[in-house]
């Protein structure tokens, strides 16, 4: 990874943004999340990872309120996500997300992805909508489909359509869920770079992935979560090198030895 | 690899010529098999054996628009369209007033000019609801009269095309919001909302429309307090809405539920409200999911107005049927029914190549 990357990396503000508090959830029976406690600083660049059904898709859709959480408290920004509509809708306007298939809308062209938001959430005017668009669309290198629909382009730029169409909220938060798991593996880079890039800049990010090479370069913090638990969260250096509990080192050995 | 060898392609070919142009054509879809050239050939019999005599009536030996009833009625072996010609105004306009249907007529211009506006997508914006709104008014006081020197007119007196066209567009225009206010009801998580129109719909539906009709026309005003009556008219359209608004509920429950999850969670992301979801994001690909059964339905029911004169309103089937009632004419059924069913055919027609084209340029803009 770049050296950019890595001297880039800073140390988080102090000021907190996130905190979990005891949360636990379940479907039906089956308990996905158990008393998860978490807190993330602004500025902060976490990676989430673990084995399929550990239940790191189902925390950090908890933090948008995508999913619900039973017990225990998530505050956002400030604001407690509870029933409360107004409150959900004024943490998701602070909260991007970013879906592992894009989930981009196939009747709005590209332009029209990213403004539709920004005017009608943000009430913008349109010509200031677009301009943000074309900017954030430059910064993720596909401006020139603008005009185009979704289905014209590939996986790899329709997610990074996504993330312009995320960052066009201006969020104080951007969440990832396995963002390049459903692409072909020659796309994988060019949503890496962006991500990056975004890390870089200072974005506060929760990213699940299996990107260990993302972690290693970009993230402050790793969680290691399995069976609903966070198992283990530490720097990526002391994560990889000397992971402390023995279903980490499983894990780690598993994915990295192959 | 060893050797940095340049592949070269292969050149293209064209196609054996035995699985291209018109003979294979006939080959694979008319005489693929014996029995299928069996059947090709017996059908090609029968269309020979029917057309001729078909257009001889039709038009070879058919008597001309301004023939007359005895003429007809002694050479039998060709259509009278004589009866067309006597008989037009009535089957178009009903009992209107001979000398007022000029106003019947402009109704129907009326009615078909905002259609076809209607078609072209460019139009679609919210300033063309109000255009709608002005020629519903204008339409209104054409028919009613009373206003700027027109004589009124009752509304029992209105028949044939514009009572169809009437009940027929202003039935659907109407239920077709109230369907999809009924089709999001029944995919609420609001559970009274969703028992509620769950329930109508499944009501509704379970009825025969005659029943319904019947049950507006007859049982409506033994409920309703002495002195107040609905008009017929009116309780028929009413019929027509609730109705239709309970199918085509279901055909754009169809294209809800083909709606990705992640087009939901996508616009809950961004923090979009219920109404600005489903309004920008859900219901422009839903509808366009639904354009088929929609169409269906649209076509069953501009058809369906036909049943309105069960409870004595004379529609376009109405008044022909009339029209034949008239001693002199009496017996040229098959006249009538060919003339008002080339015309429900022109605007069921329609409606279908309509519909073939806006289901295509919807998915040109977002072919996958």
């Amino acid at each position: 990874m770049s050296q950019a990357a890595q001297q880039a990396r800073h140390i988080p503000s102090g000021e907190e943004i996130i905190r979990c508090t005891d949360v636990n959830k379940w479907y039906g029976e089956f308990h996905v999340l158990k008393n998860v406690n978490l807190s993330v600083q602004k500025g902060e660049r976490i990676v989430v990872c673990g084995p399929s059904g550990s239940g790191k898709s189902t925390m950090i859709r908890c933090l948008n309120r995508l999913e619900e959480h039973q017990r225990g408290t998530i505050v956002v920004d400030g604001i407690e996500l509870t029933n409360n509509l107004k409150n959900i809708e004024l943490v998701r306007r602070e909260v991007g997300m970013v879906f592992q298939h894009f989930n981009l809308f196939p009747h709005l062209t590209v332009l029209e992805n990213c403004t539709l938001a920004p005017i009608w959430v943000r009430k913008k005017p349109k010509a200031e909508a677009e301009e943000m668009a074309m900017r954030y669309l430059k910064r993720v290198r596909i401006a020139e489909q603008a005009h185009k629909y979704p289905g014209q382009l590939s996986g790899g730029q329709q997610q990074r359509v996504a993330i312009a169409r995320s960052l066009c909220m201006s969020p104080k938060v951007m969440l990832f869920d396995e963002p390049t798991s459903a692409l072909d593996p020659e796309m994988v880079k060019e949503v890496l770079d962006v991500m990056i890039g975004l890390a870089e800049d200072g974005m506060t990010m929760l990213c699940v992935t299996h990107e260990m090479g993302f972690a290693k370069s970009v993230a402050d913090r790793v969680i290691f979560m399995d069976r609903g638990e966070i198992v283990e969260q530490d720097t990526p250096d002391s994560f990889f090198t000397n992971p402390k509990s023995e279903r980490t080192r499983l894990f780690l050995s598993q994915i990295l030895n192959h | 690899m060893t050797d940095n060898v340049q592949h070269v392609g292969l050149p293209d070919e064209r196609p054996p010529a035995n699985t291209v142009g018109p003979i294979a054509w006939l080959r694979n879809n008319l005489f693929n098999s014996w029995y299928n050239a069996i059947l090709t050939v017996l059908v090609l019999a029968l269309l020979g054996s029917a057309i001729p005599p078909f257009l001889d009536w039709l038009l070879v030996k058919a008597h001309g628009f301004d023939s007359t009833s005895p003429a007809c009625r002694q050479d039998t072996s060709g259509a009278c369209w004589g009866f067309i010609g006597e008989k037009l105004r009535f089957i178009l306009f009903g009992q209107f007033p001979w000398n007022e249907q000029w106003r019947p007529l402009a109704t129907i211009a009326i009615f078909i000019a905002l259609l076809l506006a209607s078609c072209d997508r460019r139009f679609w914006k919210p300033w063309f609801g109000l255009v709608w709104a002005a020629g519903l008014v204008t339409v209104g006081c054409l028919m009613w009269g009373g206003v700027l020197g027109l004589t009124p007119v009752e509304n029992t007196l209105w028949g044939g095309l514009p009572l169809t066209i009437i009940l027929s567009v202003i039935g659907l225009a109407v239920a077709f919001p109230a369907a999809i206010l009924l089709a999001l009801g029944r995919r609420s998580n609001m559970p009274a909302v969703k028992v509620l129109c769950v329930t109508y719909i499944e009501l509704i539906r379970g009825v025969p429309l005659i029943s319904l009709l019947f049950m507006a026309s007859v049982m409506l005003p033994l409920f309703l307090p002495n002195g107040v009556s609905i008009d017929k008219l009116l309780r028929a359209q009413i019929a027509f809405i609730m109705f239709a608004a309970a199918y085509m509920a279901e055909a754009i429950r169809g294209g809800l539920q083909a709606i990705p999850k992640g087009q939901y969670e996508a616009a809950d992301g961004l923090g979009l409200s219920y109404w600005q979801k489903m309004i920008k994001i859900i219901l422009p690909q839903a509808l366009a999911i639904a354009i088929p059964p929609l169409v269906n339905t649209f076509i069953s029911f501009f058809k369906d107005t036909s049943l309105v004169i069960i409870i004595g309103l004379y529609d376009l089937l109405g008044t022909a049927k009339a029209a034949l009632s008239d001693p002199l004419w009496r017996g040229f059924y098959r006249e009538a029914y060919l003339f008002i069913g080339v015309i429900y055919w022109i605007f069921c027609f329609s409606m279908s190549k309509y519909s073939q084209k806006l289901e295509r340029d919807l998915n040109r803009s977002h072919r996958r």
